[in-house]
């Protein structure tokens, strides 16, 4: 087991067993479909922004792999509450940290440091962050699918 | 005469597997500080010393350009690039190597055949057979064709275990069809398809067939005119040789009224600015200075799979294949994806919810290369309402004792996600 700890960590296992804030949300005034295609990991995700920038509430339906999986559920616990400018923040940070451009994980980023491990498996980068780019998308209310593989997503 | 028990017996007494490992020079490695078990040979196989030998040869020894230098070089080059296509001749047993069109893999030999053969015959209204297990290589060529000329793709359905279902392929040829595109074997499920008798129905209507090879020639010993296909494609890289080099096969009555595929030297008998005299086949379609190295690359490549005998190689794998299938039924929480009664050395599952990419990491991680996802035939993870599946395919270097440690490691990744 030890060998897969730094990737499969309880937390992640967790979140993958039982993801949080799972579902469609009919309250959402914001929401975009993400697409992974070389696991197939397909998920939606929904935003309610209200007038001040405040993520009011965010949930994600989909299937995917456990990596894929934990990293949408922590993200939706992470960012209830956050300010889109804030949330825009730790996109960045989350990103830099999974492709290993940043040698310590930022301490904002609280649980979600539990992906750095993500950084030495880079077949796994975009499973990682296919969540975090599709929240990009709903921010902006892109209407295409955001694919890992099309330039816009793309971790290469 | 011997029984047949006899035969397999004798098979399996001489084929030296552990002398053929050490054939490949890849294998003797750690990957994660555990010894490679490399099972991803249907996306791509290792090559012998003896490829990678001959490669390296040409380019120390007699690298040049060929068909055209007066020099020495030159005339090596060109020899050992047209004595290759004589062994490739050899190989399908093809009736002359003009026969023979080198292209970068079965990728490109599929296009080639669309994008001349197709738009030159290839009207609106008709129709292009393919079937529902096909790779994108033969799926995304026709679509483009059919878009293009108006045409209509239509799709042999297969049952739960991965086979086609003749009946429905019987009733899918007809007037309309232009073209039979189907699989030898199956990268995503292993099925070996019965592709002598499709092509005796589709000729007795008089439908052309291609066949997509590029699963089987590594696998299954291929005739071309005993099949009497009207075209097959093979990729090089997928039996031990380079990769970037690959096969068409043509019936030359139908090379020869084709239209060339990309314009450019090598493949002109004369050329003004008036008009141009193209070549004859198999030259009309090698545009340009081909993969010369490749070529040769793969002549070996053949040599070393015709040495061996492409007979014991099948039924070596075929052994492993019924381990394999043997070894993982044990865990309950795997699911086989293609079951067909005639398979090739694949083996393709899902381990209960786990994701097939989680399965690969932490096989990865004990040193087994499997490959995961969706195979580039998402048709068939539709038809089987799977995302992807994990696969485990044989080659002839393969031995059962890298199953056991595959059948280890799947118990980790049952206990990882217990």
């Amino acid at each position: 087991m030890s060998d897969f700890s730094d990737l499969y960590q309880d937390l992640i296992l967790d979140h993958q067993k039982n993801p949080r804030n799972f579902g469609e949300m009919p309250e959402a005034n914001h929401h975009a479909d993400g697409y992974n295609p070389l696991c197939g990991d397909k998920l939606t995700l929904y935003l309610k922004l209200d007038d001040q920038g405040t993520i009011q509430d965010i949930h994600f339906k989909g299937s995917g792999c456990a990596i894929s999986k934990a990293s949408a559920s922590m993200m939706t616990v992470a960012l209830k509450g956050k300010k889109t400018v804030e949330a825009e923040k730790m996109f960045h940070e989350f990103h830099d940290m999974v492709m290993g451009k940043i040698d310590k994980a930022p301490e904002d980023l609280g649980k979600l440091k539990v992906f750095e491990g993500v950084k030495e498996y880079p077949a796994r980068v975009k499973c990682a962050s296919l969540a975090w780019h599709t929240m990009e998308a709903a921010l902006h209310n892109e209407k295409d699918v955001v694919s890992t593989d099309d330039g816009k997503g793309s971790e290469a | 005469m011997p029984t047949s028990h006899t035969v397999a017996h004798y098979e399996s007494q001489t084929f030296d597997v552990q002398k053929f490992r050490k054939d490949f020079p890849i294998m003797n490695q750690q990957v994660h500080g555990k010894p490679l078990v490399y099972l991803d040979n249907a996306a791509t196989t290792q090559k012998p010393l003896s490829v990678i030998e001959t490669e390296n040869r040409y380019y120390r020894e007699y690298n040049a350009n060929i068909h055209r230098g007066v020099h020495l070089l030159s005339q090596q080059a060109t020899k050992a690039y047209e004595d290759a296509r004589v062994k490739v001749q050899k190989f399908l047993n093809a009736s002359q190597p003009s026969e023979i069109i080198y292209t970068r893999g079965a990728t490109e030999g599929i296009n080639l055949v669309a994008q001349t053969w197709g738009r030159k015959n290839v009207q609106a209204g008709d129709e292009i057979l393919i079937s529902a297990m096909e790779h994108h290589s033969n799926i995304v060529p026709w679509q483009m064709l059919c878009e293009e000329k108006g045409a209509k793709l239509q799709v042999i359905p297969i049952n739960d275990a991965g086979e086609l279902l003749m009946d429905e392929f019987k009733k899918l040829v007809t007037a309309k069809t232009k073209l039979v595109a189907v699989t030898h074997v199956s990268n995503a499920l292993g099925t070996i398809n019965p592709v002598v008798e499709i092509i005796q129905y589709a000729h007795s209507k008089g439908v052309l067939v291609l066949i997509d090879g590029a699963q089987s020639v590594p696998h299954v010993k291929v005739d071309v005119q005993v099949l009497d296909c009207d075209f097959y494609v093979f990729s090089g890289h997928k039996i031990y040789a380079p990769t970037g080099i690959g096969v068409l096969y043509g019936k030359l009555k139908h090379l020869e009224t084709m239209p060339p595929y990309q314009g450019g030297g090598d493949m002109i008998a004369s050329v003004t600015f008036h008009k141009t005299i193209y070549a004859k086949p198999p030259h009309k379609f090698e545009a340009g200075t081909p993969h010369i190295a490749g070529v040769i690359g793969m002549g070996a490549a053949l040599d070393y799979v015709s040495a061996i005998g492409l007979d014991r190689i099948a039924a070596h794998e075929h052994e492993l294949l019924v381990y394999g299938t043997k070894v993982l039924s044990q865990f309950k929480e795997v699911r086989f994806i293609g079951t067909a009664s005639e398979k090739a050395g694949v083996i393709s599952f899902t381990l209960g919810e786990i994701h097939p990419h989680d399965i690969g990491t932490i096989l990865d991680k004990q040193g087994v290369a499997i490959r995961a996802g969706h195979h580039c035939a998402q048709p068939v993870m539709e038809r089987f309402d799977i995302p992807a599946t994990a696969r485990a395919s044989f080659g002839l270097y393969n031995v059962k004792e890298e199953i056991d440690v595959l059948a280890q490691a799947i118990q980790k990744t049952l206990e990882v996600f217990a």
